[in-house]
């Protein structure tokens, strides 16, 4: 099972740029979510001069399929937005940032994993429940689980021809996480100030 | 002696690099930096190497300073997580070793011990990180260290002539932010992509060091080409290679092509970094011929 924690409001606020769109999922048995927490964080952003253009409730976000046709239902909503919150576990974040390649997307919650049943995600994506998403970060791509040694800080010197060093039928997670800032033409430069070292006490 | 004060009196630095054996018998290897050390300011001590076992670095560089020869202590994260990291980083400063090289390490699943936990507990920055924080007098956890702090000078390496070349820059800027203060770089064979890599990072005013591997067959420019990340050996020196197979055997090819390259590089960067991979031999005669004395003291 996983446990999903809405983040502080200033570790979301800082990174939102425009409209921005809030999709919350409220999925699956195997993920707690915390509805009041995230109720109250939202009233929260609204008084926080963020700029709110909607909000999606969906569930089983970390789906493909699934995801993917729920999209097209909230194309409109989504094409408006400049930001989208995704308030998920870290599997559904990166799903949906995987169904739209030029738009920022944000984690708005922390994923924790808890030791025993172990939820099932049908889904290509893979969150290790780090407890310190960083996923806003680094353009909805992991680098906790796309990087083979699960890097923090950027890219190592061992890919050749944008695949791992590990094997050639791995892409580099770094080098996607680069193409896609490129693609969304990120002056953003939070990620490249900061030095991340992993809390493994979470 | 600090490198940064090297460059900083207008020399250019010159070094080697050695692989500590397999087994714990160092003749053959201080052989080898004994042959080295007159032509060079410092040699660096890999760590496992191609994540294969060898001989601690740290006791090689132990060795290299008491026989008054000046090591570069390479530390990797693949092996360490942050406690062994910061305890090996302090015995160093213990034995008197100024040079760190700080690297994040190739994955275990590329050595001799492919099923090993690989550990990647902290990576090249934060690693940086972490000995800037034992140099301010405490360690990761911010608990205070006995005494006074250790003072290194501390290196990383980057990759010129990376295809993109972008995500190596951008972690370039984060190793400077995280206390670097020199870099040696990947094997380069291309001049006009380390010209325009050097056009681009002069701005960040760190000193850099050109690496240089020393070719030694046809097979193993082939073979780089198709495995080693950012290394690109261009046809015409491929060809040079085959042109004469007993030149090539001998080494002599070799020592033309690196001394012609350092020769062409020189004037782009601040030093140059030699990989013989065991043909150590050859190091003095290379650097005979590129024209280049290491000045010392």
């Amino acid at each position: 099972m996983l446990i999903t924690r809405v983040k502080k409001k200033d570790a979301i606020l800082s990174l939102c740029k425009g409209k921005t769109l809030l999709i919350a999922c409220f999925g699956c048995k195997e993920v707690h979510f915390e509805e009041k927490e995230y109720q109250a964080l939202k009233e929260d952003l609204k008084t926080s001069n963020l700029n709110i253009s909607g909000e999606i409730q969906l569930d089983y976000l970390c789906n493909d399929d699934y995801t993917n046709k729920r999209f097209e239902l909230h194309k409109k909503e989504i094409d408006e937005a400049e930001t989208i919150i995704i308030f998920s576990c870290g599997v559904g974040v990166q799903t949906f940032a995987g169904l739209i390649p030029g738009k920022t997307v944000l984690s708005g919650c922390d994923t924790y994993v808890l030791p025993g049943f172990s939820g099932f995600t049908p889904s290509s994506h893979d969150c290790e429940q780090c407890g310190e998403c960083m996923l806003g970060f680094t353009v909805g791509i992991c680098p906790v689980t796309a990087c083979s040694k699960g890097l923090l800080n950027g890219q190592c010197g061992g890919a050749k021809k944008g695949k791992c060093e590990v094997s050639k039928n791995k892409d580099c997670g770094w080098e996607r996480i680069y193409n896609r800032m490129t693609v969304l033409k990120k002056d953003d430069l939070t990620l490249k100030k900061m030095i991340r070292v992993r809390n493994y006490n979470k | 002696m600090h490198f940064t004060e090297l460059t900083k009196m207008g020399k250019f630095v010159i070094t080697s690099e050695l692989g500590p054996p397999k087994g714990f018998h160092i003749e053959k290897a201080l052989h080898e930096a004994e042959l080295v050390w007159p032509h060079v300011h410092a040699i660096n001590v890999t760590d496992n190497q191609s994540s294969v076992m060898r001989l601690s670095g740290l006791a090689m560089c132990k060795v290299l300073k008491d026989k008054n020869i000046e090591p570069v202590f390479q530390v990797t994260c693949r092996d360490r997580n942050r406690l062994a990291l910061q305890s090996d980083i302090l015995s160093a400063a213990l034995f008197g070793i100024d040079n760190l090289l700080l690297l994040t390490g190739d994955h275990t699943t590329l050595g001799d011990h492919k099923d090993a936990k690989p550990v990647f507990d902290l990576d090249s920055v934060s690693l940086a990180y972490m000995v800037k924080h034992l140099e301010e007098g405490k360690d990761l956890a911010g608990n205070a260290l006995d005494g006074e702090p250790p003072k290194f000078c501390k290196g990383a390496v980057v990759s010129p002539c990376a295809e993109p070349l972008e995500p190596q820059l951008f972690k370039m800027e984060k190793k400077i932010k995280a206390g670097i203060q020199f870099f040696q770089t990947q094997a380069v064979y291309e001049a006009d992509k380390f010209e325009k890599f050097m056009k681009r990072v002069k701005e960040f005013g760190v000193p850099v060091y050109v690496g240089i591997v020393v070719l030694k067959s046809v097979g193993m420019a082939r073979f780089m080409n198709e495995n080693v990340a950012g290394i690109n050996v261009p046809d015409n020196i491929i060809e040079e290679l085959k042109k004469d197979k007993e030149k090539t055997k001998s080494g002599q090819t070799g020592i033309e092509i690196s001394a012609r390259l350092i020769k062409e590089l020189k004037p782009l960067c601040q030093g140059v970094h030699l990989m013989p991979l065991g043909w150590d031999d050859k190091v003095p005669e290379i650097l005979k011929l590129s024209g280049i004395i290491a000045e010392k003291g």
